[in-house]
């Protein structure tokens, strides 16, 4: 549905994007994830035609952008950073207009209006003016014109930014509801979102993709070494030499961040070795009492910390 | 032509549901006014002083044409001067400065279909305002002579100078996201338009020529005596597409920029 191609953006000696290539398949979502400034914007504004692109190319839909781009804007959905609403304007008045601008037949206006006002839950306000909509509000509105002409390909950028936390699962819930059989790209630096919501993530830094993966994946992949929780009644034996005495432990270090006035460490080892139950079976041979081992799950955050940091070192050498 | 009548009406109710047509209507219409009173009394003066003069009176009294309409009209230039600025500043400024700039680029319109609609419709509440105006030269047609063909000339050169000042606006408004700066500019580029062939004198004939040529006034005063010339339309006409022109290519480089 979407490819793109060593696709670079500069602006005069400031590279925002830095030779990508992605492809994205109907149906999907995919999640763009990066700290501010890393260039997800700017790949976004090219994709929608907004900008050109200093070199490479992208087809969205079957188009060229840079052959066909009222072709390609026809078929796609957008929602900027802050939405793009004219606030004088009512809010049925407005979608008319964004339906109007985008192509829908003059026939068809009124139905689809009334159908986006409802999937977005704007029913109740649609003779009221956009400039007295809460910010949540005003979202929806920003949503409602993303899909009003029924596009194959719907890029948001950074849908759920400033909205507090009720706001932020309507909208995401809004937005997989949305997706059903159409392309979605969001853009976020806020992770659980693409945990929740994408089928794959896209990390982007410093103009560059860092990696491309379904959520799960990403985090299997980064670890490489399984971490594993202990937590056992503080006694006679030596808990942590025990462990490290088992074969294939690389690591073990006191777990400060536990907050517990039991002994607790973290385990680290290669994801091959089953390390559990050896250290079940070690612990209780040596008469400790266990009262928890857990594996860690490396949480999206500390994959992207790692993939982002990893990154800004790169740049500076 | 769908979507410049899109753009054309989504502009239309942004006028007409603000207070801005109507605050600026009235200011129009207030000074219009305040000159044609002044003007009438000015020329009951004169035909009262020239009554009394045999000669004059023998060759049909002051021309209600001569006296009220020519100066009615060229008064004009200075109120709209004024008041086009602030019609057209929030044109562009205000769709870049609230994000809608984006949704416009990226719907299936093109950069002249937006440019077009909103021309049209500055121009369309010009005309509508000026033709207040008019009905003011319709009461003195009930109480003097008045010849309509000068009058028809002038309003011309009304209108044509309307899309010239309108379109320097709508190319001072895309220039930035503010709209005082947007007026700013669009007094700098008006008053320059205005002033520039005062310097005429000073240069050598070449330029002479090409400022004289550049004096938006001049050209409005031969209308204003009833001579319709191709070249003043002209120059109206290809002032305005200069800068619509100037417009479209600065909207179209920033693509490109940034």
């Amino acid at each position: 549905m979407i490819e793109v191609e060593h696709l670079t953006k500069r602006y005069g000696s400031l590279t925002a994007v830095k030779d990508i290539s992605f492809t994205v398949d109907k149906g999907e979502i995919v999640g763009f994830l990066g700290p501010n400034g890393a260039g997800k914007t700017t790949t976004m504004r090219v994709l929608t035609c907004f900008l050109s692109a200093t070199e490479g190319s992208a087809r969205v839909a079957g188009f060229d952008i840079f052959d066909q781009p009222l072709e390609v804007k026809k078929r796609i959905g957008y929602l900027p950073e802050a939405p793009p609403i004219y606030r004088d304007m009512r809010v049925r008045t407005y979608l008319e207009f964004v339906a109007n601008i985008k192509g829908v037949p003059k026939g068809e206006r009124q139905k689809r209006t009334d159908m986006v006002m409802e999937r977005t839950g704007l029913t109740e306000r649609t003779r009221q003016e956009i400039s007295q909509l809460s910010k949540g509000y005003r979202q929806r509105v920003g949503l409602a014109q993303a899909i009003i002409h029924d596009p194959e390909v719907i890029i948001l950028d950074e849908p759920t930014s400033g909205l507090d936390p009720n706001q932020t699962r309507e909208v995401r819930t809004l937005i997989e509801e949305l997706a059903e059989d159409r392309t979605v790209i969001l853009s976020t630096h806020i992770l659980p979102e693409v945990s929740v919501s994408c089928s794959r993530v896209i990390i982007i830094n410093n103009g560059e993709i860092s990696a491309v993966d379904t959520p799960a994946n990403l985090s299997q992949k980064m670890k490489g070494n399984e971490r594993v929780y202990v937590e056992a009644k503080p006694g006679q034996a030596d808990t942590a030499s025990t462990i490290s005495a088992i074969p294939g432990v690389q690591n073990v270090e006191v777990a400060e961040d536990a907050h517990t006035q039991n002994d607790a460490f973290y385990v680290d080892a290669p994801v091959e070795e089953e390390i559990r139950p050896q250290i079940v079976s070690a612990l209780v041979t040596e008469g400790v009492e266990l009262l928890e081992i857990r594996r860690e799950e490396m949480s999206l955050e500390d994959i992207f910390v790692e993939l982002t940091t990893e990154e800004v070192e790169g740049a500076d050498a | 032509m769908r979507n410049l009548a899109a753009i054309y009406w989504k502009e239309m109710r942004s006028y007409f549901g603000s207070p801005i047509a109507y605050v600026m209507a009235a200011v129009f219409l207030f000074f219009t006014g305040y000159i044609f009173q002044n003007l009438v009394f000015e020329f009951h003066q004169m035909s009262r002083y020239y009554s009394q003069d045999v000669v004059s009176a023998d060759r049909g009294g002051v021309n209600a044409n001569d006296v009220i309409i020519t100066d009615f009209y060229s008064l004009q230039f200075f109120v709209w001067l004024i008041v086009t600025p602030m019609l057209t500043m929030r044109l562009y400024a205000e769709e870049q400065r609230q994000g809608t700039f984006e949704l416009l680029m990226t719907s299936p319109v093109t950069i002249f279909q937006v440019l077009m609609g909103k021309f049209l419709a500055c121009f369309s509440l010009y005309a509508i305002i000026e033709f207040g105006a008019l009905s003011l030269l319709w009461v003195l047609s009930v109480y003097a002579n008045v010849e309509w063909g000068p009058i028809l000339s002038a309003q011309l050169a009304v209108l044509l100078l309307g899309a010239t000042f309108i379109s320097v606006g709508i190319f001072a408004s895309s220039v930035t996201e503010n709209q005082i700066v947007a007026v700013v500019i669009s007094f700098f580029l008006l008053l320059l338009l205005w002033f520039i062939d005062w310097s005429s004198r000073f240069v050598d004939p070449l330029w002479a020529g090409i400022l004289r040529y550049l004096s938006i006034l001049a050209h409005m005063e031969d209308m204003n005596r009833g001579v319709i010339d191709t070249i003043d339309v002209a120059f109206f006409v290809s002032l305005t597409g200069f800068f619509l022109f100037l417009t479209h290519t600065l909207i179209e480089s920033r693509r490109w920029r940034v």
